[in-house]
C-alpha cells in the first residue's frame, strides 16, 4: 500500500465519509465523480452513521499477501442504513458467527501489514456485531 | 460491416510449463494457428493478457510477441479486461476485420502464472477488483465468488452441495480433451469433502490457474483463397458489455446484467435467439458463475441452474451442452488466454473436430467469458458455414 494513496483515502477509511448528491439527495459510498442515481456531478461530503446489516459474507481461508495475520477472516457486503453497500471485514465475532441480516456497526481496526521492509500498517473500517442497546 | 471468418486455430495444453517462457508459449499457439491458414498472413495482432506486467515484469507485449514470432512490422495491440482479456482481444480483432481496417488479424491469449509462487498471484488477480474499496479489504476473486454464492444460496434456498454438479460435469467433459489440465472424472463425495477456500467456495468450486496460450486467425471473405481446406466458421455476433466494477455498487449482485445483455446483443447481431445454438461455452471460473451465466442467458430460471444440471440438461447429450471440452475447471484457467481457448473449442465442435466429445450436427455455438462476477462480459456467436 502506497502512503499517498492511503493518506488520500483517510476520510473514507477512518470516518466513512461519502457524498450526498446535491441534485437528487442520493447517498453515495464509496464517493464517485458522477451520482449513480441521477447522473449529476457528485461532490458534497456526507458522513455515514456506520450502521447497517450483513447482505452476504465469505470466510477467507486463503489470504493474499499482506493479509495473512488474521486468517481465517470474514469479509462481508454490509448494507448501510442510508442505502449504499460497502465491502468490509467483520471483526469481534463470537461463537454465534455471522448470519445474513445481522445488524453491524463500523469500528476502526488494522486492515493490513506490509511486512518488515517499510513496516506500513494500514488502518481502516471494519464492522462488528451491533452491541445490544447501543441504539 | 463485413463478414468475419475463423481461418486458423492453435493452442498449447493448459498446465504448468516450467520450461517454456511467456513469449514461447504465445509463439507456439500463434504459429500453430498460422500453419493451419494456408499462407494467410495477419496485418495486425491482438493480444489478450492480464498478468505479464506484474508476474513476468513484461509490458509492451504486442511488440514482443510480434517480434518473437517473426511477424516483423505488423500492427499490434494489447487488450486487458481482467479474466475476459482474451475474449475482449477477439472482439477488437473482429471489429478490425468487420470495419475493413485489415484483411486478416491474429488473436493470441497468453498467460504465464508459474514464474511466480505463493499468494502474490492471488493479489495480482485481485487487482482486477476495485483496488481502493474491495482489494484493500483483503478480498480476492475467490472471496468475491464466496460473497455471490452465499447470497445465492440464501436467496433461492439452494443447498451448498448442489453446485457440485458443475465441477463434476466439467471433469467428465475434460477426460477426452488432450489439451486439458485435469483429464480425470471426480466424484461428488470428493466435492463434499473438499477444503474451503472462501467459504462457501471450496477447492473444487474454483478453476485452477495455469499457464496457457491459444490463438485464432480471423479473415475477411475476400482474403480466403478458393478451395480453402478447413471448414469455415463465421463470427456472426460479437458483444462486449461492462457492469459496475465493484459488487457492492450493483443494485442486485446476483443479476449479472452484463452477461445477460451481451448474450442479447450478440444474438441480435446474429439474428438468432439464444436457444437456437447447439452448445454454450461459458465462464465457470467458479461454480456459482456457471449457474448465474446459465440463468442470465435464459437457459435456466433464476435459482434453478444446478437443479437442471442435475437432470442432465447441460451434459454432452443434454438440451444445451456446456463446456464440452472441460471448461475452466478441468481444462484449466489460463486467465487472459481463457476466452480464446473457449472460442477455439467451439470452433473444433463446429468443424466436427472435437473427437469423442463431438456434439452431433453442431451448427452454432454461443461463447461467453466473464471478468470476475461479470464486471465485463464478452459474448460471441459462431456459425458453421455450410
Amino acid at each position: 500500500m502506497e502512503v499517498p494513496r492511503h493518506w488520500r483515502l483517510k476520510q473514507q477509511r477512518y470516518a466513512l465519509v461519502g457524498e450526498v448528491c446535491p441534485h437528487c439527495e442520493g447517498k453515495i459510498f464509496p464517493p464517485r465523480d458522477v451520482c449513480p442515481h441521477c447522473g449529476g456531478e457528485a461532490k458534497t461530503p456526507y458522513t455515514f452513521s456506520g450502521k447497517g446489516t450483513v447482505y452476504s459474507y465469505t470466510i477467507m481461508h486463503d489470504a493474499p499477501a499482506g493479509y495473512d495475520e488474521n486468517v481465517p477472516y470474514t469479509v462481508a457486503l454490509v448494507k448501510l442504513e442510508e442505502g449504499p453497500m460497502v465491502t468490509a471485514q467483520l471483526t469481534d465475532l463470537d461463537e454465534q458467527g455471522v448470519q445474513i441480516g445481522m445488524p453491524v456497526e463500523m469500528v476502526t481496526r488494522r486492515i493490513r501489514q506490509d511486512g518488515d521492509e517499510r513496516g506500513l500498517l494500514v488502518y481502516g473500517y471494519k464492522f462488528r456485531p451491533m452491541i445490544a442497546g447501543a441504539r | 460491416m463485413r463478414d468475419v471468418f475463423i481461418t486458423g486455430i492453435g493452442q498449447v495444453p493448459v498446465g504448468e510449463h516450467w520450461e517454456v517462457s511467456l513469449r514461447s508459449l504465445a509463439a507456439r499457439a500463434m504459429l500453430a494457428a498460422l500453419h493451419q491458414a494456408e499462407g494467410l498472413r495477419p496485418q495486425a495482432l491482438f493480444v489478450g493478457n492480464l498478468l505479464a506486467p506484474v508476474l513476468s515484469h513484461q509490458a509492451n507485449l504486442a511488440a514482443l510477441l510480434i517480434d518473437n514470432a517473426g511477424l516483423d512490422g505488423i500492427e499490434g495491440h494489447l487488450v486487458e479486461a481482467g479474466e475476459a482479456s482474451g475474449a475482449a482481444a477477439l472482439h477488437s480483432a473482429f471489429l478490425a476485420i468487420a470495419s475493413g481496417w485489415v484483411e486478416s488479424a491474429l488473436v493470441v491469449g497468453v498467460e504465464k502464472v508459474t514464474d511466480y509462487i505463493g499468494s502474490g498471484v492471488e493479489l495480482a488477480l485481485a487487482e482486477t477488483e476495485d483496488a481502493d474499496y474491495e482489494t484493500a479489504q483483503g478480498l480476492t476473486l475467490s472471496g468475491l465468488a464466496g460473497l455471490v454464492m452465499q447470497r445465492y444460496l440464501h436467496e433461492y434456498g439452494v443447498e451448498r452441495q448442489a453446485l457440485g454438479v458443475f465441477p463434476t460435469l466439467m471433469h467428465a467433459n475434460a477426460v477426452h480433451n488432450p489439451n486439458a489440465m485435469f483429464r480425470k472424472a471426480i466424484r461428488r463425495e470428493a466435492y463434499a469433502k473438499a477444503e474451503m477456500i472462501s467459504d462457501p467456495v471450496n477447492l473444487f468450486d474454483m478453476a485452477p490457474y495455469a499457464d496457457g496460450a491459444a490463438a485464432v486467425l480471423l479473415s475477411s471473405r475476400a482474403a480466403i483463397p478458393a478451395g480453402f481446406a478447413q471448414p469455415l466458421v463465421r463470427i456472426s455476433g460479437s458483444a462486449l458489455v461492462t457492469d459496475r466494477l465493484a459488487l457492492h455498487d450493483r443494485a442486485d449482485p446476483l443479476a449479472f446484467d452484463a452477461a445477460r445483455l451481451s448474450v442479447e446483443r450478440a444474438c441480435r447481431m446474429a439474428g438468432i435467439l439464444p436457444g437456437e445454438v447447439n452448445l454454450f461455452e461459458l465462464s465457470d471460473t467458479f461454480s456459482i458463475y456457471a449457474a448465474l451465466s446459465l440463468e442470465a442467458a435464459g437457459f435456466a430460471p433464476t435459482g434453478r441452474a444446478a437443479q437442471l444440471a442435475e437432470q442432465g440438461e447441460f451434459a454432452l447429450n443434454g438440451r444445451m451442452p456446456i463446456n464440452t471440452l472441460g471448461g475452466m475447471k478441468a481444462r484449466g484457467n489460463p486467465i487472459g488466454a481463457a476466452g480464446v481457448y473457449q472460442v477455439l473449442e467451439a470452433v473444433l465442435q463446429l468443424r466436427g473436430q472435437a473427437g469423442a466429445n463431438q456434439i452431433a450436427h453442431a451448427q452454432r455455438a454461443l461463447v461467453q467469458m466473464l471478468a470476475g462476477p461479470a464486471s465485463t462480459a464478452v459474448t460471441h456467436v459462431l456459425e458453421r458455414v455450410s
